[in-house]
C-alpha cells in the first residue's frame, strides 16, 4: 500500500534527515528563544550571592584592656562528589587526626545526606577546629581529596571572668530569624546574653554581599562582574565597658566557692566597676565546638552558674535597708536626728516581738542606731513614718514611703544595660489592701519592713545602687556596663547618656545617715571591715533565710566624702553580714582605692579567698571549674 | 605523476572537504572554550584537550592525504580483510582492552589509546558495500537479506556484549542503507512502529494502549467496508503489537539501572535526585544561551563544569550556550548540508560499491548526529556517543576522517567503471 510513497528512496532518506533537523531546530528555538526560565536557572546555578561576615567588635575594659577578641578557627568542609571522584580518602588517617572512630566518620557523611543536593556542595565535616588541630590536619590534606578548611572566628575571653556581664554568642534561634525580617539566617551567630546580646547591633556590624561564580563542585572561582555588585561588610564597633577587669578578677577570686553576688558601682556616673555572680564560669567554656556540651552541663548544675544573681536574685535586704528607713523618717520630719529610743533587746509591735541581734546600749541618735543596727529603734522609726506624718493616714504615709523607695530604684528596674533584670519588691498599698482588706492593716502588720525583712526584696544591684545614691546625697545614674562605643575605622566614639535619677529626699538628711554608716564600720557591726586610711561607710545585713543559714550581706561606699566606689555583697548562707560580706566588700574597696591590700589585712584576704561554703549547698566541688574550653585537654 | 596529482585535486569534492574542515575547526574552538575557557592557557597547549585535539587534527590531515593518494581499488580489494581485522580488533578488546570511564572498550597503543568500535564502523561499511556490490545480490531476497544483516549484526552484537550500547546503536543506521538498496518498506515501518509503540508503552498504561490500537483497527476495518482479508491482517498485527507492548515492560526491567534512568529522564518520569543531572544541566546551559548566545568563551554553565563530559559527548551544550540559537542552528544546517552533499555524491556514483559505501558514511554520521544532539537537547535518551568532527576525542575524529575520506577518494573515481 505504501510502496509508491517510498519509491524514491533517496528522497525518503533526505526527508528523514531534514525532518529530524527541523525537530532539533524547533526544539532549540523553544529552549533558547521562547523559554526564558533557563537564563535564570543558569544564573542560580553559577552565580551565588554570598554573605561576607563582618568582624565582630571587640570589648575593652574601662582602662583599655582587651577583654574579648576574636580567634580564628577552622571548619573542615567536604564536597562528597569530589571525594567520590577521587575514589575516597584516607579514612584511617582522618580518624587518627581528629581522634574519632570510623563509624563516626560514616555517621557524619550519613547526616549530610539530609540536605538536598549535598553531594555537590561543601558540607561541614568537622566544626571549629583549633589552629593547632587544623595545622596538623593540613600536613595530610593531600590524603583527603574533596576536603578543605574554612576559616571562621570564635570569641576569646583572655581573662576568663565576667561571664555574666560579657555574655556569649551562639547560633541564632528561629524566633530571632523571624523578627529580623530576613537579616539573620540559620547558622548565624548572635549574642545570647550579657553585652554580646544587648549590644548585638553595635558589635555585630553589617553583613556585606559578594556575588561569585561557583563551579559545579561549589568552589568559588572568582567574583561576578569584577565585584561591582558587591557590598563591603562593615566591622562591628568596639565596646568600651565600664568594667575594671582587674577588680573583677579580684572580686571573682574572693567570691569563689561561695554562692552570691558582688556589685561595685562608681557613684558619680553609675558605671559598673565589677559585677560578680558566683559561682561563675569561664566564658571560654561556651565558645567553639564545646559550647553545646558545656552549656548543657552548666544548665543542669545545681549551683546555677548561668543564673545572673546580681540582677535576678532577690533577697530581703535585712539591716542594709535601715539607712533608707532612716532617711525617709528624717525627710518626712517624723523624727529628728537625735531621736532616741530605748532598746531592751525586743520590740513589741502589737504582739509581734522583734528582737535585737545583739546587746548594746540604747541609741540616743540615728547614727548610733545605725552603727549598732538596732532593730527596735528602726521598728519605731518605721512606725513614726507611718503614724506621725501630720495630716496623713497610715495608708497615705505608707504610699509616700513606697514612692520614696521607688525613687531610690527599689521595687523598680534600675534600667541596667544587661539582658535581664527583676524589679525586686517594695509592697504597695494595694498589695496590703488585697491581703488584709482596706483599712484593716497598720504599722504592726507590716513592721518587718522597717528592718528590711518581710515582703521587701532587693537585688544586689539595687543595693549597690542605693548606696551609690546615698553617697551622692540624693541622686543616682542608671547603672550601666558600657561606657562608650567606638567605630574601629573612623575611631569615632558614641557615648550613651544615662539618665540621672533624683531620690525624693532632701540633701541635708544624708549627712547624719552617712555619718551613721561610717560609724558602722569604724566601731559598729562591720568593724571587721575597717580599713586603715579609708573612710568606708556601709551597713551589714543578715537576711533571714527560711531555707537554711542566713545570707551574709553588706552594702556601702568609700571614701565617705567623695565616694569613688559603692558596693554590695551577698554571700548566701554566710550567716552574719560581718562574717563574709563586709570583709569581702572592704577588700574590694581597698583594692580599688589603694590598688594593694595592706600587709596586716593579707590574712583576712587569704581567709576570704579560701572560704569554701559549697558544702552548705550540698555539693563538693564547683563543676564548671573542672570543665574544658575549646582546645583544652 | 604531476599530471595525475593535478587531476586528482580537480576531482576531489571540495565542498565536502570544506564542510568537514569547518565542523572540525569549529569543534576545536568549542573544545577550547569548554575545557579551558577563561584560563591563561593557549588553545595549542597540549596539556589541555584543545591542544591534543589540534595534534589529532594534524594527524587527520596526514591520514586524509594518505587515503587520497592510495589507489581507490585498494579499499574495494581489501574490504573483507579490513572487516575481519576490525572484527578481531573489537573482539580483542575483551582480552587486552583497558577501562576508561568504566567502559572496557579501549586499546592502548604505546602512549595513546583508541576505541576499536570506532573503526568497526568503516570496516563494516566497506564489507557491506563489497557484499551489496556483488553480482546478483538482491536485498529483496531473503538469502541475501540474512547475509547483509549478519555483516551488520555480528560486530554490533560484539560491541553490545562489551556494554557499549551507544556504539552498537549506530550500526542500526546501516538499515537505512539497505532501505536505499531496495529493502522492503515494511522493515522501516515496523522499525518506526517498534520505537513509537515502545515509547508509548513506557509512558501510558499498557491496557489503554492496547485498547486504543484495537479501536484504531476497528475504525480502519469499518471504513474499508469489511474487507475480510484485511480484518485478519489487522487482527494479527494487533495481537503482535499487544504482545510487544507487554514485553516492553519486561525488557525495560531487564535493562541496566542507569539505562532505565536515562529513559525515564527522557520520558519526564520522576527519577532519583541527581540522576537527571546531566541532561538538566545541559538543557539549562543551552537554554541560557538565548538567541545570539553569551559569546565565545563567555559560557558560565559549561565553563564552571556544570555540564559533565562537556568537551566530549555534551559539547553541543557549550555551543548552544556560547553561540545561542543562531550558532546551534547554523551547526545543524552545516551537518544537514554535509549529509545532503554525501547523499548527492553517493547517488551520482556509477559503481554500486561506492554508492553503498557513500550511503553508509552519510547514515553513520547522521545517526551520530541524531543520537548525540537529540540527547543534549533532551529529546533522546542519554547515549554516550560523540558528535562527529566536533566532540573532543582523537580516535573518534580519526575514524570519522578515515570513513569520510575513503568515500571522497572513491568519489574521485566515479567515472571509472568498477564493480
Amino acid at each position: 500500500m505504501s510502496k509508491d510513497l517510498f519509491k524514491n528512496r533517496y528522497q525518503v532518506i533526505r526527508i528523514i534527515i531534514a525532518s529530524f533537523a527541523l525537530i532539533f531546530i524547533l526544539r532549540l528555538f523553544y529552549l533558547q528563544v521562547i523559554s526564558t526560565k533557563y537564563v535564570a536557572l543558569a544564573n542560580n546555578n553559577a552565580i551565588k550571592e554570598l554573605d561576607v561576615y563582618p568582624t565582630r567588635g571587640m570589648i575593652y575594659d574601662r582602662k583599655g584592656e582587651l577583654i574579648v577578641f576574636n580567634e580564628a578557627i577552622y571548619d573542615l568542609m567536604v564536597t562528597p562528589f569530589e571525594t567520590k571522584k577521587a575514589k575516597g580518602f584516607d579514612t584511617l588517617k582522618m580518624c587518627e587526626l581528629l581522634s574519632i572512630s570510623k563509624e563516626e566518620v560514616l555517621d557524619r557523611f550519613e547526616k549530610m545526606k539530609k540536605q538536598k543536593g549535598y553531594i555537590r556542595i561543601p558540607n561541614v565535616f568537622a566544626k571549629q577546629l583549633s589552629l593547632k588541630d587544623y595545622s596538623r590536619l593540613q600536613e595530610y590534606m593531600y590524603l583527603f581529596p574533596g576536603f578543605y578548611g574554612q576559616v571562621r572566628t570564635i570569641r576569646k575571653y583572655p581573662h576568663r571572668v565576667a561571664a555574666t556581664i560579657l555574655g556569649d554568642i551562639g547560633e541564632v534561634d528561629d524566633k530571632q530569624i523571624e523578627t529580623s525580617k530576613g537579616y539573620y539566617k540559620p547558622g548565624d551567630y548572635v549574642g545570647k546574653s550579657g553585652i554580646e546580646k544587648v549590644y548585638e547591633k553595635e558589635l555585630g556590624g553589617k553583613r556585606g554581599k559578594k556575588f561569585s561564580f561557583f563551579d559545579v563542585n561549589g568552589r568559588d572561582v572568582g567574583s561576578f562582574g569584577s565585584g561591582e555588585f558587591d557590598t563591603l561588610a562593615i566591622s562591628g564597633d568596639n565596646v568600651i565597658a565600664t568594667l575594671d577587669i582587674k577588680l573583677q578578677e579580684y572580686a571573682e577570686k574572693l567570691m569563689q566557692n561561695k554562692k552570691g553576688s558582688l556589685v561595685a558601682i562608681e557613684p558619680e556616673t553609675g558605671e559598673i566597676l565589677a559585677l560578680v555572680s558566683s559561682p561563675g564560669y569561664d566564658p571560654n567554656l561556651l565558645c567553639g565546638s564545646v559550647r553545646g556540651k558545656n552549656f548543657n552541663a552548666l544548665l543542669t548544675d545545681s549551683l546555677l552558674p548561668l543564673y545572673s544573681r546580681p540582677t535576678l536574685a532577690t533577697y530581703p535586704p535585712g539591716s542594709s535597708f535601715k539607712p533608707i528607713v532612716a532617711l525617709i523618717a528624717l525627710h518626712e520630719g517624723v523624727q529628728g536626728v537625735n531621736y532616741g529610743y530605748p532598746c531592751n533587746q525586743a520590740y513589741n509591735a502589737g504582739g509581734v516581738i522583734v528582737h535585737c541581734s545583739h546587746a548594746h546600749p540604747s541609741p540616743t541618735n540615728i547614727q548610733y542606731a545605725l552603727a549598732q543596727s538596732c532593730n527596735p529603734y528602726f521598728c519605731q522609726t518605721f512606725r513614726n513614718s507611718l503614724e506621725k506624718n501630720p495630716g496623713m493616714s497610715t495608708t497615705q504615709s505608707y504610699d509616700k514611703w513606697v514612692k520614696i523607695c521607688n525613687s531610690f530604684g527599689l521595687g523598680v528596674k534600675t534600667g541596667i544595660d544587661l539582658p535581664s533584670e527583676v524589679r525586686g519588691n517594695i509592697p504597695t498599698v494595694n498589695y496590703f489592701n488585697k491581703i488584709y482588706g482596706e483599712g484593716r492593716w497598720k504599722f504592726a502588720t507590716i513592721i518587718s519592713l522597717g528592718i528590711g525583712q518581710g515582703e521587701v526584696l532587693t537585688t544586689p544591684l539595687q543595693m549597690a545602687n542605693i548606696f551609690a545614691c546615698i553617697s551622692n546625697k540624693g541622686y543616682w545614674h542608671t547603672p550601666h556596663i558600657v561606657k562608650k562605643i567606638t567605630d574601629p575605622v573612623t575611631n569615632k566614639d558614641v557615648t550613651h547618656q544615662y539618665e540621672k535619677h533624683i531620690a525624693l529626699i532632701d540633701k541635708q538628711h544624708f549627712d547624719p545617715v552617712i555619718e551613721g554608716l561610717f560609724q558602722v564600720v569604724e566601731m559598729g557591726t562591720a568593724r571587721a571591715a575597717r580599713v586603715e586610711g579609708i573612710t568606708l561607710c556601709g551597713k551589714t545585713g543578715t537576711a533571714q533565710n527560711p531555707h537554711g543559714d542566713n545570707h551574709s550581706m553588706f552594702a556601702g561606699f568609700a571614701p565617705k566624702d567623695d565616694a569613688k566606689i559603692a558596693i554590695s555583697v551577698v554571700v548566701e548562707n554566710g550567716g552574719y553580714g560581718a562574717t563574709y560580706a563586709a570583709p569581702i566588700a572592704s577588700l574590694i574597696v581597698e583594692k580599688y582605692l589603694n590598688d594593694t591590700i595592706a600587709t596586716k589585712r593579707l590574712d583576712l584576704e587569704k581567709r576570704m579567698v579560701e572560704t569554701n561554703l559549697l558544702h552548705k549547698y550540698g555539693v563538693k566541688t564547683n563543676k564548671s571549674a573542672g570543665m574544658n574550653a575549646e582546645g583544652e585537654e | 605523476m604531476a599530471r595525475k596529482q593535478e587531476s586528482l585535486t580537480g576531482k576531489i569534492d571540495w565542498l565536502t572537504v570544506i564542510l568537514y574542515a569547518m565542523l572540525a575547526v569549529f569543534g576545536w574552538f568549542i573544545i577550547y572554550s569548554a575545557s579551558a575557557g577563561g584560563t591563561e592557557k593557549s588553545i595549542f597547549d597540549s596539556t589541555i584537550p584543545s591542544g591534543k585535539q589540534f595534534q589529532w587534527m594534524i594527524a587527520c590531515v596526514v591520514v586524509a592525504f594518505i587515503i587520497l593518494l592510495l589507489s581507490s581499488r585498494l579499499y574495494v580489494t581489501l574490504s573483507y580483510p579490513i572487516f575481519i581485522f576490525v572484527l578481531l580488533l573489537v573482539i580483542s578488546v575483551m582480552f587486552i582492552g583497558v577501562s576508561i570511564n568504566h567502559q572496557k572498550n579501549w586499546i592502548r597503543l604505546g602512549s595513546f589509546t583508541m576505541q576499536p568500535s570506532e573503526f568497526a564502523k568503516f570496516g563494516v561499511s566497506l564489507a557491506l558495500a563489497k557484499f551489496m556490490s556483488g553480482l546478483n545480490v538482491d536485498i529483496r531476497k531473503w538469502k541475501d537479506k540474512w547475509k547483509a544483516f549478519s555483516v551488520i549484526a555480528i560486530p554490533m552484537g560484539i560491541v553490545l556484549i562489551q556494554g557499549d550500547a551507544g556504539s552498537a546503536i549506530v550500526f542500526l543506521a546501516l538499515s537505512l542503507v539497505l532501505f536505499r538498496e531496495g529493502l522492503e518498506s515494511y522493515f522501516l515501518i515496523i522499525g518506526a512502529s517498534v520505537v513509537v509503540l515502545g515509547i508509548f508503552a513506557l509512558i501510558i498504561s499498557k491496557y489503554i494502549l492496547a485498547g486504543v490500537l484495537l479501536a484504531l483497527a476497528i475504525i480502519i476495518i469499518y471504513f474499508s467496508r469489511r474487507n475480510k482479508k484485511l480484518i485478519w491482517y489487522l487482527l494479527g498485527i494487533w495481537i503482535l503489537a499487544s504482545g510487544y507492548i507487554f514485553s516492553v515492560d519486561y525488557a525495560f526491567k531487564k535493562m541496566k539501572p542507569h539505562q532505565q534512568d536515562r529513559i525515564n529522564v527522557l520520558l519526564g518520569k520522576q527519577v532519583q535526585e541527581g540522576k537527571d543531572w546531566n541532561i538538566k544541566q545541559s538543557i539549562i546551559a543551552i537554554g541560557s544561551g538565548g538567541f545570539i548566545g553569551k559569546g565565545y568563551l563567555q559560557g558560565t554553565q559549561t565553563k564552571l563544569k556544570f555540564v559533565p563530559e562537556q568537551s566530549t559527548d555534551f559539547i553541543f551544550s557549550s555551543l548552544g550556550e556560547e553561540f545561542g540559537f543562531l550558532g546551534s542552528a547554523f551547526i545543524i544546517l552545516l551537518f544537514v548540508a554535509l549529509f545532503f552533499r554525501l547523499l548527492y555524491l553517493a547517488e551520482r556514483q556509477r559503481s554500486k560499491f561506492s554508492r553503498v559505501y557513500g550511503y553508509c558514511v552519510a547514515c553513520i554520521l547522521f545517526f551520530h548526529f541524531l543520537v548525540n544532539v537529540g540527547m543534549v537537547i533532551g529529546v533522546a535518551p542519554v547515549i554516550g556517543i560523540p558528535l562527529p568532527f566536533i566532540s573532543y576525542g582523537g580516535s573518534a575524529l580519526l575514524s570519522f576522517t578515515v570513513l569520510l575520506f575513503i568515500f571522497i577518494r572513491l568519489d574521485t573515481q566515479r567515472y571509472d567503471m568498477m564493480r
